[in-house]
């Protein structure tokens, strides 16, 4: 018992690069105060593949639809905010029980499949959705998108078209979700997620309840989603039906297999990357972007398995 | 009323037809490597492409570039199974997910890049354009010509595999891969060459479906639904189940778009989920 709790202690403390690294964050606000627009972008990105990476990274269930949660964070911040309230804690509060609520109503057929079942049910269910908000569109604004959403001030910083209050704002809720995300990862909890992950039908033999364990690692994921789609309501005060796309839940799953799976800073790493890549080519057109990302994936999955934090983690062996 | 039921089950045998020539391949191929390949309507594109650029540009007539798109669908998959799929059949699903989703990616983009994103045609020749009325309905000529090619494929495939030893080989592999391997049957090259006919039969049907749905870029990304659909209904390694499924879903398509047409692909996308949950292995799936 007592080697277990060291075992837990010993993984919780924080080590001296991850606090460089979150200071490293708080950079962007001095070095480059002209893109603090596309830094809270960035730290939206990073925050949705984070919760990808709770589910597929630790838990292993493989999503192709992981933007419906995002999808419908966005929209019910949006919509609180369209009709109601403006103040964007409380749209982050209702996008998150939301997205909540969803994860866990879809965690009941997701964790019954596995393998091919499993991919092509969450890219039905996420294809769905898009198609009802689609055809909803007296709610969603359908292919318009919705208009006029008013978010309000945040402890009376507006949010500005600069984005240092969009910035700080949305690092502050990441480093909140990580910090969570980091606890869970490392409560046994989080040990036995990787036991399901590891080996599905030994876990259940040696009495942890699998589905119930993979359903609440789902509904969590399903609500950080959500959370990270009111971060982007917030911030661009509007929602495009693109929140619900295919496309959002294959570049989150880029994001996520470029950093490195499994690893909690791979999906802010791969989130950096590949959002300051797309930035800097965001003059060629995005149908030929597409092409280097398809290279890319081709690339990773046959040279280097565990993305970015993988490789660069065979150079730096764990202190044992 | 009835004469319009009767176009629809028409069309939507013909698109079934279309669908089952999409999809086959990959129902034989999953079912005996469990090769989660979503880059198949790519090999698709490629075939339907290659009609395309015979058409327009050397002037061959229509029905002579079929085998030519066949041969670069076949071509084509044959080519990345050598080099990048065949590394992975021991990869998880996510991998193999990832590797070909890779391979959509770049494979739209590319035909974007080579000719540019517009709708291509290529024109079938004068007497396959026409309509042909019978007992009072139009018919027209083209999805007729689809119904009777897609059956003759039908019947070419199964015989193939019912009746030639290369056939029993594919049969024993989809079964028990293990047992079949033990019987010293070389498994990887009855697989390439199947993946390589299925290759071509996508091509093919990549080929034939310009007339009816157009061909642009994004032709791999929007069909890929409906060919998982397909395989996922039908069952892994069933052609009868494949074709089943092919035609329930192409019939069921057009009488959406045709009767509840404000309902978009919504009906579709609920029909596969709700079948999927009920039995995920498909309907006439074994496993």
């Amino acid at each position: 018992m007592e080697s277990a709790n060291r075992h837990f202690s010993e993984k919780v403390r924080w080590r001296w690069l991850e606090v460089a690294f979150w200071l490293c964050t708080l950079l962007p606000f001095v070095v480059t105060p002209s893109y603090l627009s596309l830094a809270s972008q960035i730290a939206i990105t990073a925050l949705f593949a984070l919760s990808l990476d709770l589910i597929l990274g630790y838990a292993g269930i493989v999503s192709l639809g992981h933007a419906a949660f995002f999808g419908v964070g966005a929209y019910s911040a949006g919509l609180l905010a369209k009709h109601y309230w403006g103040e964007p804690l409380a749209g982050l509060v209702v996008a998150a029980v939301a997205a909540g609520i969803a994860g866990y109503a879809m965690s009941h057929i997701v964790v019954r499949f596995r393998h091919l079942a499993l991919i092509m049910l969450t890219l039905g269910l996420g294809l769905l959705l898009h198609e009802a908000a689609n055809s909803a569109s007296g709610l969603t604004g359908g292919a318009d998108g919705l208009q006029g959403v008013r978010v309000g001030t945040l402890f009376g910083f507006k949010f500005d078209m600069f984005g240092r209050t969009a910035y700080a704002y949305s690092l502050a809720v990441l480093f909140v979700c990580f910090l969570v995300s980091r606890r869970i990862i490392h409560s046994p909890f989080g040990l036995a997620l990787r036991g399901i992950r590891e080996n599905a039908t030994r876990m259940p033999a040696i009495g942890a309840p699998s589905r119930a364990h993979l359903r609440k690692a789902y509904t969590i994921a399903a609500v950080i989603a959500g959370i990270a789609g009111a971060l982007l309501t917030h911030t661009t005060s509007t929602v495009s039906l693109e929140v619900l796309s295919f496309q959002r839940s294959a570049d989150v799953l880029v994001i996520l297999i470029l950093g490195g799976a499994g690893r909690l800073y791979g999906g802010i790493i791969g989130a950096v990357i590949y959002m300051v890549a797309r930035d800097q080519f965001s003059g060629i057109n995005p149908q030929f972007w597409y092409f280097w990302i398809g290279l890319l994936l081709v690339m990773v999955v046959m040279f280097l398995p565990n993305g970015i934090l993988g490789g660069l983690s065979r150079f730096f062996p764990p202190k044992t | 009323m009835l004469s319009s039921l009767a176009t629809v089950l028409f069309d939507g045998f013909a698109y079934g037809m279309l669908l089952f020539l999409l999809s086959v391949g990959l129902s034989v191929t999953l079912g005996m490597m469990n090769f989660v390949n979503l880059a198949h309507c790519s090999f698709a594109m490629v075939g339907g492409y290659a009609t395309v650029t015979l058409v327009n540009s050397f002037g061959w007539p229509f029905l002579a570039t079929l085998p030519m798109a066949f041969l670069a669908g076949g071509f084509i998959s044959i080519l990345l199974e050598r080099t990048l799929y065949r590394h992975l059949y021991r990869s998880s699903d996510l991998d193999q997910c990832l590797l070909t989703i890779g391979i959509v990616f770049v494979s739209v983009a590319a035909f974007a890049w080579l000719y540019t994103s517009e709708q291509q045609s290529a024109r079938p020749p004068e007497w396959l354009r026409g309509r042909i009325e019978l007992f009072g309905v139009n018919f027209a000529t083209y999805r007729l010509f689809l119904i009777v090619f897609g059956l003759a494929v039908t019947a070419m495939l199964v015989l193939l595999l019912e009746r030639t030893r290369f056939g029993a080989k594919v049969r024993a592999a989809v079964d028990n891969q293990r047992m079949a391997r033990g019987l010293g049957i070389d498994v990887d090259r009855a697989f390439m060459l199947t993946f390589a006919l299925g290759g071509g039969l996508a091509g093919l049907g990549g080929a034939l479906a310009i007339e009816v749905v157009g061909l642009d870029p994004t032709f791999a990304l929007a069909y890929l639904v409906y060919v998982l659909i397909v395989v996922a209904v039908g069952g892994l390694g069933s052609i009868g189940g494949s074709f089943a499924a092919a035609v329930v879903l192409g019939i069921s398509d057009m009488a959406g778009k045709y009767y509840f047409p404000w309902l978009g692909a919504f009906l579709i996308y609920l029909v596969m989920v709700a079948l999927l949950m009920w039995r995920p292995a498909g309907l006439f799936g074994k496993r």
